[in-house]
């Protein structure tokens, strides 16, 4: 039986591109790949301990999935990381290991280190050989100091005295190459991941939106959420988006349902056929 | 009659054929394909980075010339004059960059030779190289530069850059190559319109020294141009101070000895 065009509803999925894009694949043409998260993350070791930035920007392709997401992750009181790559990975790794680290340190007694982070993460990712498809900055401070590795998605580490991960590494790099020094203090070094960050949000396309920073010391850590918003709105209606009243009743009428039909139990449970 | 229209129909069988396969063999990206001109670059030189400052045009390259992943040539100047007003820096293929030198001096010859008191300045010389390139570009054989030129002429700075599709902007500062990602957003931060020469010098230097930690074709011998309305330098090569002393360098395992 031919089924006209006009009798086809209207809804689910419209196959009759298919042909065609069959067609183009088959001639060569590749199809539009899922970028990972554009990022800019970047750490520093100062004086007192560890500063981790972040950028607060998560995409999916080319559209701004969320625009003020959290990518410095806890793993323990005194170590945080930093995840660039994709979402899932990241959190999906970083709760992993800060699971594991709770649990050893019930077993031990003793407040974490970042080598022992550093080792779970590195061994995780190593063992799916780069299909995990985190980047991370890590970063704390243990009884034998402040620590600064990155890890890449494939397990391998480094440990450096400043860092930068993700799309908008490069940019943030530039900044930290011309003016990182040892021995920064506090607020300097917290102007200079904030610098770095700025110089990711606004020169890379990956990255956008707000910066945030967590300033890890021995004993204490600061978690600044938001601590730079420098993409507000900028136009908002001072009317705000109240709509005009609402339709007016005219009429209340009930007309309560008439039985057509009398239900009645013949014997045995409702449910039985 | 009946042995003809087979002829017929036989020629008319392997004409359609031909068609036929010929079709089944192109593709979207058949054109590359076609071609036997260069395709790929070979010798290549890195970064080029120009601003502009108070009293003209400065810019900066380093003198290395890679072949794939070893850098082959250390002595490469990649800037050059350009008749009597401009300057130009090449990156990429170095065999392009010395055609399109050749394609200069005869522009440049040229124009001389109408001794009108006129000589092309810099958006002239700018515009020309547009059309070369796009031009080239459009017959899927490139000439696989990214240029930069600037100049002084009657008092009106003028610096610009165009890639090898043909890609030309104006700006009062402009990289190439990896220069984009990492010298780009310095200059965004710290250029100003009134840096003085030795200013100018300094935030060059400092995006070079970047480039020269971060990437890898970049070599530590660098000449800087300087071009105003009164004419122009290029300096001697000299080199950049690098710093490797960070404490995490020199000790990476502190408090886990064994790891790595």
């Amino acid at each position: 039986m031919l089924i006209e065009a006009r009798d086809v509803p209207n809804l689910g999925f419209n196959f009759d591109l298919y042909s065609r894009n069959d067609m183009l694949t088959k001639k060569g043409l590749k199809p539009p790949g899922y970028l990972k998260t554009g990022t800019t993350i970047v750490g520093l070791i100062y004086k007192e301990g560890v500063i981790l930035g972040a950028d607060t920007r998560a995409t999916a392709g080319p559209i701004v999935a969320d625009k003020n997401c959290e990518k410095i992750h806890y793993m323990a009181p005194n170590i945080y990381c930093c995840g660039a790559g994709t979402a899932a990975d990241t959190e999906a790794v970083t709760d992993n290991i800060s699971s594991q680290l709770k649990l050893h340190r019930y077993h031990t007694g003793r407040e974490s280190r970042v080598v022992t982070a550093l080792t779970l993460l590195k061994s995780h990712l190593f063992r799916y050989q780069g299909h995990v498809s985190a980047a991370l900055v890590l970063g704390g401070v243990d009884l034998t100091g402040p620590h600064l590795h990155t890890i890449y998605p494939h397990g391998s580490t480094d440990t450096l005295p400043f860092a930068t991960m993700g799309s908008g590494s490069l940019a943030a790099m530039a900044i930290f190459e011309s003016e990182y020094r040892e021995g920064l203090t506090r607020d300097e070094g917290v102007n200079l991941v904030t610098k770095a960050i700025c110089s990711g949000i606004f020169n890379d396309l990956g990255s956008g939106s707000n910066v945030d920073i967590c300033v890890i010391e021995k004993g204490k850590k600061e978690y600044l959420r938001n601590h730079l918003t420098p993409n507000p709105r900028t136009y908002i209606s001072s009317k705000g988006y109240a709509f005009s009243k609402k339709t007016e009743v005219l009429l209340t009428k009930i007309t309560p349902l008439k039985e057509l039909v009398d239900v009645v139990q013949v014997g045995g449970d409702g449910m039985e056929e | 009659m009946p042995s003809e229209q087979k002829l017929g129909s036989a020629i008319v069988d392997t004409v359609f054929a031909n068609m036929v396969s010929s079709q089944n063999e192109s593709s979207l990206l058949s054109s590359e394909g076609d071609s036997q001109r260069t395709q790929y670059p070979y010798v290549t030189g890195t970064s080029v980075i120009g601003i502009k400052y108070k009293d003209g045009i400065l810019m900066a390259a380093d003198m290395g010339g890679s072949y794939g992943s070893t850098i082959r040539y250390k002595s490469v100047e990649r800037l050059k004059q350009v008749g009597k007003h401009s300057l130009i820096g090449a990156s990429g293929e170095i065999s392009d960059f010395q055609e399109i030198l050749r394609y200069l001096d005869e522009l440049i010859l040229h124009d001389s030779m109408w001794d009108d008191g006129n000589s092309l300045g810099p958006k002239e010389v700018h515009n020309y190289l547009t059309r070369v390139l796009y031009n080239r570009r459009n017959k899927f054989d490139p000439l696989w530069n990214s240029l930069v030129l600037g100049g002084v002429k009657n008092g009106q700075k003028y610096l610009g850059s165009v890639s090898m599709i043909g890609v030309h902007f104006e700006d009062d500062h402009v990289a190439t190559g990896f220069g984009n990602h990492l010298a780009r957003p310095i200059l965004r931060e710290e250029w100003r319109e009134d840096l003085t020469f030795e200013e100018g010098v300094k935030l060059l230097e400092k995006c070079m020294r970047n480039l020269l930690y971060r990437d890898r074709s970049a070599v530590n011998k660098l000449q800087i141009a300087k071009i105003t309305e009164e004419g122009l330098t290029i300096s001697q090569p000299y080199s950049l101070k690098t710093f490797w002393n960070f404490a995490a360098f020199k000790n990476p395992t502190v408090g886990a000895e064994g790891s790595w």
